[in-house]
């Protein structure tokens, strides 16, 4: 077996060979599925526990607090033990409330994080699926989340949550324009929609270096409608606490509440990958086209490393944004997107077509 | 099959419902109910329904002694304990014709200011949270917590106070106060221009604020909303400047007016009343007369048979105070005009049409205190 920590893709053919190798084809597909299932499964859940952790120290440190402190070092397991506190608490029930759809809503919002967290290429060889079509059914997928926000807002019968999620709906739906659009600029750049394909694109400069001004404009625009489809900063009109106390999550207690409130961090996570990947290089480390030994030092990097950096930089910088501005109002909210920030990205789009055009890119 | 062809038609869109904002609702700042009349988004009209935390004070101090309802002002707006006291106090100073030594004058003024400007930071607390920021709370909080230390310091309680007594004070003013409250005003004058970073020039509050929930002066006058919320439509009610109480005739500061009364208008007064607060106070506090803390009184305050009125410039307005007394040593009858119950009934003529986004930010502009409300 050959592993290395620079190149997942031997070890994925070293088990996939071992499987195959020992049981009937039916079966071994059947043990790499699980297999990988319970990967993203972990992954997700301690990824989850762990932005939640990073954002309440984040936003403490904001604050002028110190943050969970008390369990274990630097309160590290707080999330664990609210967890557990989630996880034994009673579910209560609502009269009048629509008993399938509230029950299946929570579960909606959630598998559509998780579907699209299996796209991600974390490191060299080492993502669930490689499609050619990677952005759009990442796109796709984290979309449905809107499908469970509707849901739990309309069932849960009551009003708050019935504004919240109509405010969701009109949010995510205009924003996944922008979003989309500001993907398509880089797709134009790198002339494939595969994530490996992308990433292995960037190994000579990733592509908000070599985009010029438009891939820039791109990030920036993907940055601030990302925040807004996931329901975060500014633009948490959704469950804005002052004015509809929870939104579309007020009714929900316990395990079904902690559903909605990882795939919200979740969320976050996945659109701060795609933001790395696309525009940051994802796991490719920084390379200066024509330094052979700086390059040479930054690939010992692991590409691990390369990638949560990345990711995790631009997660503080979203929780930056959150825990500095104060909220918009629904019109606004519209506005800037409409107004301001679709005809930005049509533009840019234009512009990007324009340079790759003329081959004046990096 | 007839009957429901003949049902009438509902135009959806017009249809309006009501949600009811509190008792328990995070932007009502308490336990006011707001039944608020929705089409959609827009405030159509709303309803304040009072009386949820009404503790029945102004029955209570009937047969009280006057000593004695300096304690029940502390409980209505809590968050101006020291003013609400002073109208008291000055009442019955006024009612017996009592000298109260400049001292005392001096240092009420000073600590009244002192509980406007921890009044004022606690609302952009709220102010802030009201609109989404909530990083907004914990700078003014860690703020007004240098003003509680100061009055921890002196006489030894944070919130309700109960410092000042007919005819002076409880007990005199710690020797380190004058050296705190200089410090104090050192360290604010600092950190209000990270409020203004934080909150002021932030153009979402801005785009939020400007031009939601006007007041024209008519209507303030006509509602008698006073306090920075009225002067920021323009109505010049500042009770410090018209009717000098206290030695803020001795002071120069100035009376802020708006011009436009909007949202964002009644933000920059408090902003500004605080920076005057700490002018008034810079003025004062080098300069305290030594003397006695305490006028001499009589064991049992007695007023004699009549009728009383004195007003004060409260942290969210004019609080005044009526008494009706039969010479007796409890009033015969108590009114208090609370400047919040004034400015409440405001809300539903400037938010009507406007988002639900907005009720909250006007709602947070007028600054309401509940149990000044109920009393």
């Amino acid at each position: 077996m050959n592993f290395s920590i620079y190149d997942f893709t031997s070890f994925n053919q070293w088990i996939d060979k071992f499987l195959f190798d020992n049981l009937p084809a039916f079966w071994a597909i059947v043990v790499e599925m699980t297999i990988i299932g319970l990967v993203v499964l972990l992954f997700y859940a301690l990824v989850g526990l762990f932005l939640v952790y990073a954002e309440r120290k984040v936003c403490a440190f904001m604050q002028n607090r110190v943050g969970p402190n008390r369990v274990g070092p630097y309160g590290f397991f707080q999330t664990i033990a609210d967890l557990f506190k989630l996880l034994m608490k009673e579910l209560v029930y609502i009269k009048n409330a629509d008993r399938l759809l509230f029950n299946i809503a929570p579960f909606i919002v959630i598998i559509a994080s998780f579907m699209a967290i299996a796209a991600i290429p974390f490191a060299k060889g080492l993502h669930a699926i490689d499609f050619d079509i990677g952005i759009l059914y990442v796109i796709a997928v984290s979309s449905l989340g809107v499908v469970g926000i509707l849901l739990a807002g309309w069932s849960s019968n009551n009003k708050y949550s019935l504004i919240g999620a109509m405010r969701s709906g009109a949010q995510i739906v205009s924003y996944e324009l922008s979003v989309g659009l500001s993907l398509i600029t880089i797709i134009i750049l790198a002339g494939t929609m595969q994530f490996s394909a992308i990433v292995e694109g960037q190994a000579n400069g990733w592509f908000i270096f070599k985009g010029h001004i438009p891939a820039f404009i791109a990030f920036i625009v993907f940055l601030i409608s990302s925040t807004a489809e996931t329901n975060r900063g500014p633009f948490d009109l959704a469950e804005a606490e002052s004015e509809l106390t929870a939104g579309f999550h007020t009714e929900y207690s316990g395990i079904k509440f902690a559903f909605f409130f990882l795939a919200e961090y979740m969320n976050m996570f996945i659109v701060a990958s795609i933001a790395a990947t696309v525009f940051w290089g994802g796991w490719m480390p920084f390379h200066v086209g024509g330094w052979a030994g700086f390059n040479h030092i930054m690939d010992f990097i692991p590409p691990l490393v390369w990638y949560f950096g990345k990711t995790f930089f631009i997660i503080w910088i979203m929780m930056w944004i959150k825990w500095t501005f104060p909220r918009l109002r629904i019109d606004q909210l519209l506005t800037l997107e409409w107004k301001y920030l679709l005809p930005i990205n049509l533009v840019n789009i234009l512009i990007m077509a324009f340079i790759v055009l003329m081959g004046w890119h990096f | 099959m007839k009957e429901i062809i003949n049902l009438p038609v509902k135009n959806v869109e017009e249809e309006e419902y009501h949600i009811n904002m509190g008792p328990q609702h995070p932007s009502t700042h308490g336990v006011l109910r707001l039944v608020v009349s929705l089409q959609g988004e827009i405030v159509k009209s709303l309803k304040p329904h009072c009386g949820y935390i009404h503790r029945g004070i102004e029955k209570m101090c009937e047969k009280d002694t006057y000593p004695q309802i300096i304690h029940l002002t502390d409980r209505m707006d809590y968050l101006s304990a020291h003013i609400n006291n002073h109208a008291v106090c000055m009442l019955v100073e006024k009612a017996l014709e009592v000298e109260v030594p400049e001292r005392v004058t001096y240092i009420r003024t000073i600590i009244d200011e002192l509980n406007r400007i921890a009044s004022h930071q606690l609302w952009w607390c709220s102010f802030g949270m009201d609109m989404g920021g909530l990083t907004c709370f914990f700078y003014g909080l860690r703020d007004r917590e240098k003003i509680l230390d100061i009055f921890e310091e002196s006489f030894g309680s944070r919130l309700l106070h109960s410092y000042y007594t007919p005819g002076g004070l409880m007990m005199d003013i710690h020797p380190d106060f004058q050296k705190n409250v200089k410090a104090f005003i050192k360290y604010f004058r600092k950190k209000i221009k990270d409020y203004d970073d934080l909150l002021t020039g932030n153009i979402i509050m801005q785009l939020r604020t400007k031009g939601v929930g006007i007041l024209t002066k008519e209507d303030a006058i006509s509602y008698g909303v006073t306090g920075p919320s009225g002067r920021a439509s323009g109505f010049a009610c500042d009770v410090r400047k018209h009717h000098p109480y206290g030695v803020y005739d001795k002071t120069e500061f100035k009376e802020i007016l708006g011009t436009k009364g909007d949202t964002f208008e009644r933000y920059m007064m408090r902003m500004h009343e605080m920076l005057e607060s700490m002018k008034i106070i810079e003025q004062l506090i080098d300069n305290i007369p030594a003397g006695d803390y305490k006028a001499k009184m009589k064991a049992v305050i007695k007023l004699p048979a009549g009728e009383y009125f004195q007003r004060v410039e409260a942290a969210r307005g004019e609080l005044g105070v009526y008494v009706v007394s039969d010479g007796n040593k409890s009033p015969y009858r108590m009114k208090f005009r609370s400047p919040n119950f004034s400015n409440l009934s405001v809300l539903d003529h400037i938010s009507r049409g406007c988002k639900i986004a907005d009720l909250v930010a006007i709602g947070g502009s007028l600054d309401y205190v509940i149990p000044d409300i109920d009393r």
